[in-house]
């Protein structure tokens, strides 16, 4: 069982930060690492990225968007509950080493994603710089912290409400226009790092991403992972998450995040009669 | 043929009773319902209780067959079953699931004339008597020997390994990658074939004779080999088994409703999908269903689909039906359940939508060439036999492999080029001090009685360090 510590609700709580006891997972965590999470008995196995994580006290600490079912049931979990299973650290960690000058984007929930690894290139010694994107100001996350994490910090809006209006890729082509960048690290929907990737390719600067696909056991045992990375199959759970963004087939990895959409609507809208009806 | 002989042949094989094909294809309840006590006691009265019972040579653990079975006949089923415990300590698991035709009733002389004893449902049937009948005493246990033993992974072959060595006085801390224990035994075989509670019973079993169990636990993740001897392990045995997925590798594969057959067995059994929604993880329900391969997981996949809603579920095979690997009581409820086999076919490429979704697939006929390696002929393609096939979920069971997880994040331990780790035949010791490994991961998918017979093997070799040295 693992306990939850701490808990916040962000971005008008559509996004829930949790801060969870769990001593041999933050001992080994790095960043770009995920861990997997159920609820309870009935729950479904979902990955989530580890945003941060604390060896001393024996803490990690997950931000997850509600999007559906398991979602709505974590974010139903207040200080005090517990997880009945997490396991982890999963994953590749980033590799993490000074080149220069890099830009780190991050979209919606994925600044959750790319804030340890944007701290972690500036500890390395890299000029960071930092682009966060939301469609809204309301729904801008962790502003603070990624200004910390960086040497300069840009937030964008898809409608103008808070700062530049438009979207983090129209800044990432400046910075690119003006800047020596050696390396991008983009995080988000997947159209965001589609495009994203468009861009750098135009570049020719080397860009990391962070695959969301659908996964079960996360240890490479099912293959429900899978993306196409260069033409080969990759599993993103134990390849990744993070992948060359110009050798991924992003329409592949949409097209398969769908695969549950007719299940997850039944399921969520069970969810919310029961919730509403006790 | 003496007297004797034949009279015994006049009482036929007693079948075990099940539930009907049209029931059954509807639900996930087991379908062989188990010997009542009379059927069972008439079945051991077939056996001629042989001086040199040559059904024990094709037990890999050499079970005393006609020993358990004569305590069925004189109604001593807790001296039976205990006598079976000696060599077999998983016997509900194993009288369900091991391959008999090919092991021990394979071997049995009234085989050779009619049908065999039918050893392993008399093996279940003790071993469930006493599960829920009997006393439930624990066997007794050697003093402690202060010695910490780690296993790594809970299959069969771990558990065969926990139990030994707990019962020897040893310490034993079983570590499991999943969130339950079982390992292939509760999320690859169905609960229509080994219901889970009969595994839980056998791990609650050795938690109560004292070991410790810790799931979520990813050995070379989360806590790693070296750091295991450093927490104070004095030994450790690594039976992860073989959970890596093949696929065909041909074009369209990545296409939405394809499934390896871990994914989708996983789905279905551990994180049971079946009772969707009511439990979170969903399944894809197919009406078509297309499943590759022919062993007992092809088979597994197959009843799922069937039992999932599907209209039509095909096995297809490159082979023909001699080749199949699968168990012949599997086949035989396949066929009786309505599967269709596709045999000598092979898939070429998979069909898709725009929304990336599988709506078929081509396919090549075959021939047996000349026979390959394994002693099988070899399917080769009929020239312009291409034909296509509708399906809308597909199911990938063509075998699995070593996953490199714990290997990669070990050094000391060899493996070779497949991934498989390098264990010595005779002790099951690998190339890293104090570490033995046994089970699939050795020598890839085989079967729970193997897992289990490796584990033995490796329990012994590890007692004999554990009290004297390496
Ligand atoms: C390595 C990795 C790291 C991630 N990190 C984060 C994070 O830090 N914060 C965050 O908000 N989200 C993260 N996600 C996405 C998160 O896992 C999904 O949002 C979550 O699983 C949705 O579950 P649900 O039941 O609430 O929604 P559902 O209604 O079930 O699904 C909504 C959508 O989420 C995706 N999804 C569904 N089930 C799974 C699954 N088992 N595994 C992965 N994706 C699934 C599908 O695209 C689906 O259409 C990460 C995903 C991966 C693979
Ligand atoms: C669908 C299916 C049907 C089958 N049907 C039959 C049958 O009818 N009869 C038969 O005899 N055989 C059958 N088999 C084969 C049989 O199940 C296997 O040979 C047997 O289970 C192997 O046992 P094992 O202990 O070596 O490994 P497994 O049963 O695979 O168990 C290994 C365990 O180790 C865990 N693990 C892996 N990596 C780690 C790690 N790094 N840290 C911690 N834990 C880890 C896994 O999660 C798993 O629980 C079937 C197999 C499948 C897949
Ligand atoms: S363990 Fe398997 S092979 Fe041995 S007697 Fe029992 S059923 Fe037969
Ligand atoms: S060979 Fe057959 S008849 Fe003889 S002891 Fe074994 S099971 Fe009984
Ligand atoms: S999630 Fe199963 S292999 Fe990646």
């Amino acid at each position: 069982m693992f306990e939850i510590l701490k808990r916040q609700e962000m971005a008008n709580g559509t996004v829930v930060m949790n801060e969870i006891n769990a001593p041999l997972i933050a001992k080994k965590a790095q960043p770009g690492q995920f861990v997997i999470l159920k609820a309870n008995e009935t729950g479904e196995r979902i990955p989530l990225t580890m945003a941060d994580s604390n060896p001393q006290k024996g803490t990690i600490t997950i931000i997850y968007q509600i999007v559906g079912k398991s979602t709505s049931i974590f974010k139903s979990l207040q200080v005090g509950e517990t997880f009945q299973d997490i396991i982890g650290p999963l994953g590749q960690a980033t590799h993490l080493e000074n080149v220069g000058t890099v830009v780190c984007v991050g979209g919606g929930t994925g600044v959750a994603v790319v804030h340890p690894i944007t701290r972690a290139l500036k500890e390395k010694g890299n000029n960071v710089k930092a682009i966060i994107g939301a469609r809204t100001k309301d729904l801008i996350i962790l502003e603070d912290k990624m200004k910390a994490a960086s040497h300069e910090l840009f937030v964008c809006t898809d409608d103008g409400s808070y700062g530049h209006h438009g979207f983090v890729t129209d800044i990432l082509k400046d910075i690119l226009q003006k800047e020596d960048v050696k390396l991008v690290v983009g995080i988000g929907p997947v159209p965001m790092m589609n495009f994203l990737c468009k861009v750098t390719e135009e570049f020719k600067v080397k860009t990391l991403v962070s695959l969301n696909a659908i996964m079960v056991d996360g240890t490479g045992m099912c293959g429900c992972c899978r993306v196409s990375v260069g033409g080969k199959t990759k599993f993103a759970c134990v390849d990744g998450p993070e992948f060359d963004g110009h050798e991924v087939d992003f329409k592949e990895l949409s097209q398969r995040l769908q695969a549950y959409t007719k299940e997850e609507a039944v399921a969520l809208d069970k969810y919310n009669c029961t919730c509403k009806a006790s | 043929m003496t007297e004797k002989t034949r009279k015994k042949e006049k009482i036929p094989r007693q079948a075990m009773p099940e539930q009907e094909p049209d029931v059954r294809k509807h639900n996930f309840d087991e379908v062989p319902l188990g010997y009542s006590k009379d059927l069972a006691m008439l079945e051991a009265g077939r056996c001629l209780n042989c001086k040199k019972p040559v059904c024990v040579e094709g037990c890999p653990v050499s079970v005393d067959i006609p020993g358990f079975i004569k305590l069925i006949k004189e109604d001593k089923l807790t001296e039976s079953i205990r006598l079976v415990w000696e060599k077999n300590s998983l016997p509900a698991v194993c009288g369900r699931v091991c391959p008999q035709e090919a092991q021990c009733e394979g071997l049995c002389i009234l085989g050779k004339k009619g049908d065999p004893v039918a050893i392993g449902n008399l093996e279940r049937f003790v071993a469930d008597h006493e599960r829920n009948h009997g006393a439930g005493e624990l066997p007794p246990k050697a003093a402690s020997t202060g010695k910490k033993v780690a296993i790594v992974g809970s299959g069969p072959s771990g558990l065969t390994v926990a139990g030994d060595l707990i019962a020897k006085g040893h310490e034993v801390t079983i570590f499991e990658a999943f969130h339950k224990p079982g390992g292939v035994l509760v999320y690859g075989i169905p609960e229509f074939r080994l219901p889970k509670e009969i595994v839980y019973s056998e791990v609650n079993f050795l938690e109560r004779l004292g070991a410790n169990l810790q799931c979520n636990m990813v050995i070379g993740r989360t806590v790693s080999m070296e750091e295991l001897f450093e927490e104070g392990f004095d030994a450790i045995y690594v039976g992860v088994g073989a959970g890596l997925p093949s696929f065909l590798n041909i074009p369209g594969e990545n296409l939405i409703g394809i499934y390896s057959a871990n994914e989708y067995l996983t789905r279905a059994n551990l994180m049971k999908a079946y009772l969707f929604p009511e439990y979170d993880t969903p399944i894809a329900k197919g009406k078509n269903v297309a499943v590759f391969g022919a062993g007992n997981v092809a088979m597994d996949a197959a009843r799922t689909a069937m039992r999932l809603g599907a209209d039509t579920v095909r096995v297809i095979y490159r082979r023909s039906r001699d080749e199949m690997p699968a168990r012949a009581a599997e086949l035989h409820h396949a066929e009786e359940e309505g599967i269709e086999f596709y045999l000598l076919t092979a898939p070429t490429r998979f069909i898709g939508d725009e929304d990336g979704r599988i709506t078929g697939m081509e396919c090549l006929k075959m021939e047996l060439g000349e026979p390959d390696a394994s002693g099988r002929r070899r399917p080769v393609p009929i020239e312009n036999s291409k034909f296509q096939l509708e399906c809308d979920l597909a199911v990938i069971a063509v075998g699995a492999g070593a996953n490199p997880l714990l290997t990669q994040s070990t050094k000391d331990i060899e493996t070779n080029k497949w991934g498989y780790i390098i264990a010595e035949p005779e002790t099951g010791k690998t190339t890293y001090k104090g570490v033995w490994a046994g089970g699939d991961i050795v020598s890839g998918q085989a079967t729970v009685i193997l897992a289990m017979g490796a584990g033995r093997m490796s329990s012994i070799s590890m007692h004999n360090y554990l009290t004297w040295g390496w």
